[in-house]
């Protein structure tokens, strides 16, 4: 401890203190670090739930059971593609891995408000996946769906240790990602260069800030859910236990007051990213920055308002669900504008398109026909007759797994360079991008059929009427396999052999402050603050 | 590695520490363990876990204490931004006591859902008695909260024997507070598991309490930083932050008095026309 301490009684004159091996990791107070080792956890858990989700295509693809005998095991696997995708994917990489990177960069700060608090958010990330992981190898695991919906996750359907383990394991996500939170409002509120107003802030920033906000309200709900949960389990409240006087829908209350507005945390930063990629391929600035600016503040605002539209079957009343198919409705206004904003950016702008121009166009496409089946699924009519049905699953795929994702891939490809100071290459990667477009749009429309049909959700086996289009499916499975596979190629390519990259590699149209810094980004940056005269 | 150069920017480069390893090594050591002492395993892990996460704020509290007095990392901006970081803090506390007023009211009023119970208190319930200990202890917290700001004001006024003496009177009138509320428990006629009255009942004013506590822990360590003379009439953010998150307890008190005391041992009592 004598390090920390003598290190201390000059911190304010010391300030490129660089420790080496793996202190420098272990002990990281530098934001771009940091990142990079959220980056490198979000990969690592996306290959985990990548994984599952291609055992549970390939036991899907004929009717019968292939290779998952046991319907349990089948749940479990439901259960942890969908907490480690959302937890320990989506949300480590678009806000820890690109919002530490480029977020201080985008502003002009050297570093985020409170570096330590930054690491612990990291770490008690690390300590949720490995708790969550053996949660999954525990007893019989957790088959409860990434929902948690007690009575089956009381201790009465699943009376071992491994629910509980998923429960501390999202407490532990949780606090990381509301300290995370604060660290970034402060950063944005009070880091900020000279010149650099809340008007004049990229969007990704813009994207960054009401991504925090809603973290900050939405996660404190879910921790006080799971624990009434943990009591209702282990120490005999009850909550959620109908003999008891309490209920089950007040969990899903409760749950999903905080789960849509987690589905805003994950596609927000994607929003960001894209904004950011469009402008800079297209040599304009972004079409209707305002307007771009409030609907993300629109939308953060509403989806606060709306989470009883995933509970349309569980007997609310007519005035009720009709409140919130309204309220869901409208959220499709300022989810308009910024398409059209995007889509006006574009017209007329000399467009070239690079890899991250491609997973930028191709994320327009996927998140319109995701948020297209949004608005049909907040009509409670047409929703109850398709609840739990692949049409949902189809739904939440097309604005999640392939709207956030591919702003995941998107991001990457477009600032790889600057993280890493060696490009992708080029050819290489866009056959990845149409590889992955082909493959996912396989998997996932089909389903909006499947869906239709009436065919439900999370079952290890299906009636034999729908086979063909399940085939399909898992044919798409097979080739986004094959795009993985060749993108971790390109990750190794790139960071042996990719060639070295210049400040700016995109031109004129990349106008953001991580341009202006040499790439690899230096240790350091903005050390001296610059001064901001316009939007940038 | 150090270089010593002249600072160009108002922000505060925070060293390399070991703390936020420690401090997840010991939650997850706690977690763990929990969830084994929960299944009839040994309590061991768990409170080897809570004392790492324990002495890890202790070195990671005493790191920024030093910190705030070296005179140049605390600099007017990096003040700004600690406030800041308290205020979002407490909004979250804010929220997490959302989910169980929540609770309280899906299971106590037919306005939030159709499956309230139809009289509450529910049949065979003795709810605790209003204008006994839950008003004392309204009494005391409040008194509290006028104490800690008497405190606040001798700081700014730099009459640092009025702010000692004031966060002492806090201080106790918290731990009297505490201990009025463990009698309260012991004297309630409901058990913890006796149905979704006590559920609501102890986890709301429960974790309350337990934020009372952690409040109080704080003052202390304020009342024994401003008795060494760390605080000054400018600078006092550790002071400032307390003060905040006392009144932020004593807040939710009053919802609590109001809401799950009040209202629900008497205006909610009457039985609801279906």
């Amino acid at each position: 401890m004598s390090d920390a301490s003598t290190a201390v009684a000059d911190a304010g004159l010391h300030i490129h203190a660089h420790p080496t091996g793996w202190r420098r990791w272990l002990y990281s107070t530098n934001h771009k670090d940091i990142g990079t080792m959220y980056m490198v956890a979000s990969f690592a858990a996306g290959l985990i739930g990548g994984v599952l989700s291609w055992i549970m295509r390939l036991e899907l693809a004929a009717p019968g059971i292939q290779y998952i005998s046991d319907p349990q095991a089948y749940n479990v696997m439901v259960t942890a593609h969908g907490l480690i995708m959302v937890f320990f994917v989506v949300m480590p990489a678009l806000i820890g891995g690109f919002g530490n990177w480029f977020v201080p960069m985008m502003i002009g700060a050297p570093d985020m408000a409170f570096p330590r608090m930054n690491n612990i958010s990291f770490w008690l990330l690390a300590a949720a996946v490995v708790l969550m992981l053996m949660g999954v190898v525990t007893g019989v695991g957790p088959g409860v769906g990434w929902t948690v919906y007690p009575p089956l996750s009381s201790a009465t359907y699943h009376p071992g240790m491994s629910v509980d383990f998923g429960i501390l394991s999202l407490h532990l996500a949780g606090a990381s990602s509301i300290l995370g939170a604060i660290n970034f409002i402060v950063t944005i509120f009070n880091m900020r260069a000279p010149g650099m107003t809340l008007h004049r802030m990229p969007l990704f920033v813009w994207s960054m800030l009401l991504t925090a906000f809603l973290l900050l309200l939405a996660l404190p709900v879910l921790a006080g859910a799971l624990t009434m949960l943990l009591t209702d389990r282990n120490f005999g409240t009850t909550f959620f236990v109908v003999a008891g006087g309490g209920d089950p829908v007040l969990w899903q209350h409760l749950f999903w007051f905080f789960g849509h507005p987690e589905v805003y945390i994950m596609i927000l930063p994607a929003f960001g990213i894209v904004s950011q990629i469009i402008s800079t391929f297209s040599r304009k600035p972004i079409f209707g920055y305002l307007g771009m600016a409030y609907a993300m503040v629109a939308i953060g605002v509403i989806g606060f308002v709306v989470w009883a539209h995933h509970m349309f079957t569980v007997g609310l009343n007519v005035d009720t669900r009709a409140y919130f198919v309204i309220a869901t409705m409208i959220i499709a206004v300022p989810t308009g504008i910024k398409v059209f904003s995007w889509l006006a950016t574009m017209w007329g702008g000399s467009l070239t398109f690079p890899t991250p121009m491609l997973w930028a166009t191709g994320f327009i496409f996927v998140f319109v026909v995701g948020g297209v089946t949004g608005v049909v699924l907040a009509n409670a009519g047409i929703d109850v007759q398709v609840h739990d049905t692949y049409f949902v699953v189809a739904h939440f795929h097309y604005v999640l797994s392939l709207g956030a994702l591919f702003m995941i891939f998107g991001g990457f490809y477009y600032w790889i360079g600057k993280m890493s100071g060696r490009q992708y290459p080029e050819t290489l990667s866009k056959v990845q991008f149409w590889l992955s477009f082909i493959g996912v749009n396989l998997v996932f429309f089909p389903m909006h059929f499947l869906g239709l049909q009436g065919m439900p959700r999370r079952y290890v086996d299906y009636p034999d009427a729908f086979a063909g289009w399940n085939m399909v499916s898992s044919v798409g499975a097979l080739i986004s396999m094959a795009s993985t596979v060749l993108f971790l190629y390109i990750v190794y390519y790139t960071l042996r052999h990719g060639e070295r990259c210049p400040a700016n590699p995109w031109g004129e149209g990349a106008t953001t402050l991580e341009w202006k810094v040499a790439s690899p980004a230096p240790f350091h940056t903005f050390e001296t603050p610059p001064v901001i005269t316009g939007r940038t | 590695m150090s270089v010593e150069t002249e600072k160009k920017h108002p922000f505060h480069m925070v060293d390399p520490s070991p703390w936020p390893f420690t401090g997840t090594f010991g939650a997850f050591l706690a977690a763990l363990g929990g969830i084994l002492y929960m299944h009839g395993g040994t309590p061991v892990v768990f409170a080897v876990g809570l004392l790492v996460v324990l002495g890890t704020m202790a070195g990671w509290w005493r790191d920024v204490i030093r910190e705030s007095r070296t005179g140049t990392a605390h600099t007017d901006r990096v003040q700004q931004g600690l406030r800041w970081g308290m205020i979002l803090f407490i909004i979250s506390e804010v929220m997490f006591f959302a989910a169980f007023f929540w609770a309280f009211f899906h299971a106590a009023s037919p306005l939030f859902s159709v499956t309230a119970q139809k009289t509450w208190p529910p049949e065979g319930i003795e709810a605790v008695r209003t204008w006994g200990l839950p008003f004392l202890n309204t009494l005391i917290l409040l008194t509290s909260g006028a104490t800690v700001t008497g405190a606040h004001h001798a700081m700014i006024e730099g009459r640092r024997d009025r702010l000692v003496r004031g966060l002492a009177m806090t201080v106790i009138l918290g731990v009297i507070f505490l201990a009025v509320q463990i009698h309260e428990f012991a004297e309630a006629t409901f058990g913890f598991k006796e149905g979704i009255f006590p559920s609501t009942f102890y986890m709301a004013t429960g974790f309350h309490g337990f934020h009372v506590f952690v409040g109080a822990v704080f003052l202390l360590v304020c009342w024994v930083r401003a008795a060494k003379g760390h605080f000054t009439p400018e600078k006092h953010i550790g002071l400032l932050a307390a003060a905040w998150y006392w009144h932020f307890v004593d807040v939710v008190w009053l919802f609590l008095f109001t809401w799950v005391y009040w209202w629900g041992s008497t205006l909610g009592a009457a039985p609801v026309a279906q």
